[in-house]
């Protein structure tokens, strides 16, 4: 029996652990780190896996993955996103600054808004997806992946380094894991327990919204987001008062931890991209079915990294394209599973999927070549050398239940 | 390889102080008990059991392996006929969050699967020892039983080689 998909560290003990965690904090380079809400997995019955260098549960003891997927869905969960990296930008070009490194437009947004975008290289391959809240003309907060957290920070310093050599006012500021926490808080009840510790009238935050407000006595910011096609929200909180906004958010039994793996499944029901997986700096958002995140107004200027190659793609097409998949039942088919078309020519491949809790069934998400994106394509994907029957399908393949403002 | 590791440690065991030993007996006993299963069975390094029956071997997963799954969603069984060397990938489990080969413990040919696994694959949760089992087969090298490890040595293993090598 050989675990194949799954961390190795899932299988580790409580104990081993706490001895790898000791040896760990006397040395620097590559050692995991713990998040301000560390206690609180470990007092949850977390099983800590190192997730891009940071101790995360899996999932707790009180549920199954397939459980807590199902509990986000008709109730509410929080996960711990505290790995992800959160940064802060000032000065009065912070817009133009950001606006050179990826393909939104940041100032047609109002303050206080929201937006998923990407930050491209020059051919116009994803280096990472984030998002971005301008909060005022010269302010933006960003949050990005924690697995690409160097290479945004590299990034985001050598790009703004640039821009301030030419006389303009940009500073970019990184939060540490050990300054700032950030928890999302998923699910159909998440809003209404989240209302009652809150000054923030949340019926006017709007899905892509963001603000500052008290949430049990803490000044956090809250932003109505997500990464589960649920409504809710991911709260910043300074790293000393994590602990205790979770735990008051968690006196009511509609709310529980949940974590990795529930975090995993229910962004591949919403149709989300995970980075690593799904996109990468191999493909662009054309190819990744993403080319929405191409601005109009940027359309028309022409001025983001790989504009040449993504508006060529957009007017002439690409070869091959990000669909969903979708089995009724079988072996589910996940990263690296081989797409092939009804004749068993190879024609794509799988970039991530796993049973559905909220279907039944499986979901996945892949590349094929471009004639073969249409839903309801029927194709045939090889599960450990056995061909199985799967179809394209629109994505999310559960609905939104984002907050939008009729 | 494994074997000898953990004979190496049970060993050791035994020849520390009584009142340590009282500790590891006791704390057999209450593994023993937590993953109650027939004594007969035997288990390989990869978290497989065997139980066999004159020279028919029936095929499933521990306890410990069920646990570190998760709810299994999915069974790929091997079908009968199939004729299996020990340690050969035979089918596979799969969890929402992860997807488990499953290996042959004892070389042989495939007599029966679990048709009732296959339908509801939750009993390898519910039931790892009992409902839960995989496959049958007939052993055609049962003299392998030997490289296997009975319930107290599998026990030892899990409490110090899959820590040591999930480290």
């Amino acid at each position: 029996m050989g675990v194949i998909n799954i961390p190795r560290r899932v299988l580790i003990s409580k104990k081993v652990l706490l001895a790898a965690i000791q040896a760990r904090k006397f040395s620097d380079a590559g050692s995991a780190k713990k998040t301000a809400l560390y206690g609180l997995h470990e007092k949850h019955g977390g099983k800590l896996v190192d997730f891009a260098g940071f101790l995360l549960p899996v999932q707790y003891s009180d549920m199954s993955v397939s459980s807590s997927h199902l509990f986000t869905r008709n109730s509410a969960s929080i996960f711990d996103v505290s790995h992800m990296l959160q940064t802060n930008v000032h000065g009065k070009d912070c817009i133009s600054w950001f606006e050179s490194i990826c393909p939104v437009d940041l100032r047609g947004m109002p303050d206080g808004s929201s937006s998923l975008t990407v930050f491209l290289n020059d051919k116009g391959g994803i280096i990472d997806d984030l998002i971005v809240t301008r909060v005022k003309e010269n302010q933006l907060y960003i949050v990005s992946n924690a697995g690409r957290l160097e290479v945004d920070r590299q990034h985001m310093l050598e790009t703004s380094e640039l821009y301030r050599k030419n006389n303009k006012d940009v500073t970019v500021d990184f939060w540490d894991v050990t300054q700032r926490g950030l928890i999302a808080v998923q699910g159909p009840k998440a809003v209404r327990n989240l209302q009652n510790l809150t000054d923030v009238p949340l019926e006017d935050l709007v899905f892509m919204t963001s603000r500052v407000g008290s949430v049990a006595g803490v000044e956090c910011r809250i932003t109505r987001c997500g990464y589960t096609g649920e409504d809710g929200v991911e709260i910043s909180i300074p790293a000393d008062k994590t602990t205790a906004v979770t735990e008051a958010l968690l006196q009511s039994g509609e709310v529980k931890l949940a974590g990795l793996g529930a975090r995993d499944s229910l962004r591949l029901e919403a149709g989300l991209c995970l980075y690593g997986n799904d996109i990468d700096e191999r493909v662009t958002p054309v190819e990744a079915n993403l080319t929405w995140l191409i601005a109009k107004r940027r359309r028309g200027e022409a001025n983001f990294p790989g504009a040449d190659i993504i508006l060529r793609q957009i007017k002439e097409g690409v070869s091959k394209r990000r669909v969903g998949i979708r089995m009724e039942s079988g072996a589910p088919a996940r990263k690296g599973a081989i797409l092939k078309n009804k004749d068993g020519e190879i024609i794509g491949n799988v970039t991530s999927g796993c049973p559905s809790p909220s279907l039944g069934g499986n979901v996945a998400m892949g590349y094929v070549r471009e004639q073969y994106k249409k839903a309801a394509t029927e194709l045939i994907v090889n599960i450990r050398n056995k061909d199985a029957f799967c179809t394209v399908a629109k994505m999310p393949f559960v609905p939104s239940k984002y907050y939008i403002k009729k | 390889m494994t074997l000898q590791r953990c004979l190496f440690q049970a060993s050791k065991q035994y020849s520390s102080r009584h009142i340590l030993k009282a500790n590891i007996r006791q704390s057999f006993c209450e593994l023993r008990y937590k993953y109650s299963s027939n004594p007969d069975k035997k288990f390989s390094d990869r978290h497989e059991w065997v139980l066999v029956e004159k020279d028919i071997g029936t095929v499933g997963i521990s306890k410990y392996a069920q646990e570190s799954l998760g709810d299994v969603v999915f069974a790929q069984l091997p079908d009968p006929g199939m004729t299996l060397k020990a340690g050969d990938e035979c089918g596979a489990l799969e969890s929402v969050k992860a997807a488990s080969e499953i290996y042959s413990p004892v070389s042989g040919t495939v007599t029966e699967k679990n048709k009732e696994v296959e339908k509801k694959p939750g009993l390898i949760n519910s039931s790892c020892y009992d409902k839960g089992w995989l496959f049958k087969l007939k052993l055609s090298k049962p003299e392998q039983l030997h490289d296997l490890m009975n319930e107290e040595q599998y026990e030892t293993f899990l409490k110090t080689d899959v820590e040591k090598d999930h480290t």
